[in-house]
């Protein structure tokens, strides 16, 4: 069967059983848009292609696939880096196919002509530039394969005009046909390494699972929840974790690093064995690193072995999947005689109770080799550091000025428990990592690695078309909602009906709290203002119901009001506090042992 | 005194490569982006058509080497890296010159190049070209020599290395010497 190049890219697309694609045409990738018309492929055509990728990654950190997004040559091209450098370094898998000129005009400085992938080589999982129709098939089959295995990324096929044009034999590749010489990852752990963890992990007085983004991405959470209430070891879930291990679940600790919670951060500081679990010792948790957990001893689970050692030296480290390798674990933790644990599951996302948690195992039993007891001191430690710092905010009632954090509880308490919640950068990410519960795994969809603002609204999109059965929130600062906002143009003629809280406090808060502790209150070109633009009328104009909330008397019928809408887009400007800040905090490079908690908890600045 | 030599800081790479067009500037970005130095670099189809051999000197005080390691092994063109370490490798390099070699000189400078089994591939009234292959610190000597005739022109290639062979068994490289990693994503 002769296809055109165009054709056949679509037709293996279709092979790879992608449903949705994120794109904007233009010249060069003109003849590929054609055959979109005859395609089963919804194709989603956005306003920037910027929104184009982050929607991809939006789509893709809540469902088991893939996102494709597909631009024009040039321009098209460059304005999709930011969404692929944002998902290499969150590993996320995404294929995105960019027009090319045609092969004779390469090189030439052609009308909207630029090196892609030369562009995009170190931020990308691997990049193709396609110079014959007949790699076409297998190509795609290739793309598809390097996103998804191994350290999930984003890669990017270059397609050059006059190759979409030529007409080329169809087939359809054979695994066996793929053309990867050099690309076998690792999934199962090494068993003597396993078991040395195993040994590790029960001669610990002061464990921490530090279960990063990992877990999330090898669909390890189940595997993780076992690890965790058979060993009665706390977790912390990082930022790019969140919701891999319920929040409401005893053993969970919450979020660590520059402006995790005390407990989660000081566990870590004083632990004498890290468990890191798909995670990568990045500078936002370790704080300064010769200082940090300097009594631990680490165990390092994750698939790319270039992250073993790399921040911190290992004295385990098992390079494969998380769930294949806590799997692993969990049977070397058999061979050693743990017991199977008694606890009994509640309901959908239910916890268990504290005492089963903690059951000590039966007497006699060869159990006798984990004494849990021995774990007890330690959790009654982070009990009590729980107690003495939680997490703190002052609402004053009335007039008081709006806080996000009031705003963010309200918001959590009137959606259902797995609502999935996107944001964008900033102190309103933070403060939504914070005060958000999240017991469900994939309902947390940020820029962790890159901190691109302007994520939340491209990527709540791109979540509801991957999950339209449940509630989407985004949550999004005022300065990054002007970045990206555009796409809520796309989400009301798409008919994708997301919700939009911008946590409106008319600065470029993150910066402006950095600048009131660390540069004396000099306060530059931060300022944005609380009124232009004139956020509901924008959203109106943009096909949306834009709501404004001045007092917190507002706030809960405005949020009721927007669950009710299921037809369009709602925004909703919550005018919050500008002089709110994000506590705890620990200064870029300092010690995790100097976090600074909220004043109030200190009786003054810390 | 040259910057080259078997300096305990630098480690020789053979890296099996997919020959296709580009992966060369994947190698070299990954070096640039990572902060890594290279040294030398050559690069050579190998006796598989389908693959090419990067022969890479590092400085190993840039980066750890196993990071370096990883990273490389972390392209997808790339299909194996041999890290070889100088003591139980054999280094070869190939030097020429141009060096000034009037009346009064000349004739030291065709012995020179004889006592080190060079060749002399070009003569000119006043200068001569020579070359050198071998061993990185042999060509080293030579430089320091012919330095003080003047030399008007000189290139050095990287080096390409092989493991040294095991005297027991001709065949086989030392396995303990030459780090083979695994290929892994």
């Amino acid at each position: 069967m002769e296809l055109t190049g165009a054709q056949a890219l679509i037709k293996s697309l279709e092979m790879q059983q992608v449903e949705v694609m994120f794109g904007l045409p233009g010249g060069a990738i003109l003849p590929v848009y054609d055959p979109i018309i005859d395609s089963s492929i919804r194709h989603i055509l956005v306003r920037h292609e910027q929104g184009a990728g982050h929607m991809a990654e939006g789509y893709a950190q809540v469902t088991d696939r893939p996102g494709v997004a597909m631009v024009t040559s040039g321009p098209g091209a460059t304005n999709v880096v930011t969404p692929l450098a944002d998902a290499y370094m969150d590993s996320i898998p995404l294929v995105v196919v960019t027009g090319q000129v045609a092969t004779t005009s390469i090189g030439t400085d052609a009308f909207q002509e630029s090196d892609i992938t030369g562009i995009t080589m170190g931020i990308t999982k691997h990049n193709w530039l396609i110079t014959d129709g007949a790699d076409i098939p297998r190509v795609v089959a290739e793309a598809f394969h390097v996103a998804t295995t191994g350290r999930p990324g984003p890669v990017l096929i270059d397609i050059p005009k006059d190759v979409a044009v030529k007409p080329m034999e169809w087939y359809w590749p054979e695994p066996s046909d793929l053309d990867l010489p050099g690309y076998h990852p690792v999934t199962e752990g090494d068993p003597e390494l396993v078991r040395q963890a195993a040994e590790l992990l029960l001669a610990a007085e002061r464990p921490v699972l530090y279960a990063g983004g990992g877990i999330l991405r090898a669909r390890a959470a189940e595997a993780l929840r076992e690890l965790a209430e058979r060993t009665g070891i706390p977790v912390v879930t990082t930022l790019m974790a969140r919701g891999c291990f319920p929040d409401s679940h005893p053993l969970c600790l919450g979020m660590p690093g520059m402006h995790g919670n005390y407990t989660a951060v000081t566990a870590m500081q004083r632990s004498d064995l890290l468990i890191a679990l798909g995670s990568r010792f990045d500078d936002r948790v370790t704080g300064r690193v010769d200082a940090f957990a300097p009594e631990a001893k680490v165990i390092h689970v994750d698939i790319d072995p270039a992250e073993h050692n790399k921040v911190r030296r290992a004295d385990v480290a098992i390079a494969g999947d998380c769930r294949l390798v806590i799997e692993e674990l969990l049977s070397a933790l058999d061979g050693l005689g743990l017991p199977h644990s008694t606890t009994t599951r509640g309901g959908s996302g239910g916890a268990p109770s504290e005492a089963a948690v903690g059951a000590p195992a039966a007497a006699g039993s060869a159990a006798a080799a984990y004494p849990r007891e021995r774990l007890i001191p330690w959790r009654a430690q982070l009990g009590e550091w729980q107690q003495r710092f939680p997490l703190v905010y002052d609402q004053q009632p009335g007039a008081g000025a709006l806080k996000p954090q009031f705003v963010l509880e309200a918001l959590r308490d009137a959606t259902p428990d797995d609502t999935i919640v996107a944001s964008g950068v900033g102190q309103h990410q933070m403060f939504a990592s914070q005060w958000w519960q999240f017991d469900h795994p994939y309902t947390w969809v940020n820029s962790g690695g890159l901190g691109t603002m302007g994520f939340a609204v491209p990527a709540a999109i791109g979540a509801k078309v991957g999950r339209p059965d449940k509630t989407v929130w985004a949550v999004d600062g005022d300065g990054c909602f002007q970045m990206t906002a555009q796409e809520l143009v796309t989400a009301s003629s798409e008919r994708i009906p997301v919700k939009i809280a911008i946590l409106n406090n008319a600065y470029l808060g993150m910066v402006r709290q950095w600048q009131e502790m660390f540069y004396e209150e000099r306060y530059s070109e931060v300022y944005l203002s609380p009124d232009l633009p004139d956020y509901v009328g924008w959203a109106e104009s943009m096909g949306c119901v834009g709501i404004r909330v001045e007092s917190t008397e507002e706030v809960a019928p405005a949020i009721d009001k927007a669950n009710n809408i299921d037809d369009r887009p709602v925004v909703i400007d919550f005018r919050t506090d500008a002089f709110e800040k994000v506590f705890p905090m620990v200064a870029s490079g300092a010690s995790n042992d100097d976090i600074v908690v909220d004043p109030s908890l200190t009786g003054g600045v810390h | 005194m040259s910057v080259y030599g078997t300096d305990k800081r630098h480690h020789t790479l053979t890296v099996l490569v997919e020959n296709k067009s580009g992966v060369l500037a994947r190698v070299a970005s990954l070096f640039s982006r990572r902060g890594y130095n290279i040294f030398s670099l050559a690069v050579a189809p190998s006796d598989d058509e389908r693959f090419s051999r990067i022969t890479i000197v590092v400085d190993v005080e840039s980066a750890p080497l196993e990071q370096i390691l990883k990273q490389l092994d972390k392209l997808i063109p790339v299909v194996s890296i041999t890290e070889l370490d100088p003591a139980s490798s054999r280094e070869r390099e190939l030097l020429m010159a141009t060096v000034e070699a009037g009346p009064e000189t000349r004739g030291q400078v065709i012995q020179l190049v004889g006592v080190f089994e060079g060749k002399i591939v070009d003569v000119g009234p006043d200068r001569l070209t020579v070359m050198l292959a071998g061993a990185p610190d042999k060509l080293d000597d030579f430089e320091d020599l012919i330095r003080g005739y003047g030399i008007v022109e000189m290139q050095r290639t990287g080096r390409v290395a092989l493991p040294m062979l095991d005297r027991a068994d001709g065949a086989h490289p030392r396995p303990q010497n030459a780090h083979n990693t695994e290929k892994a994503g």
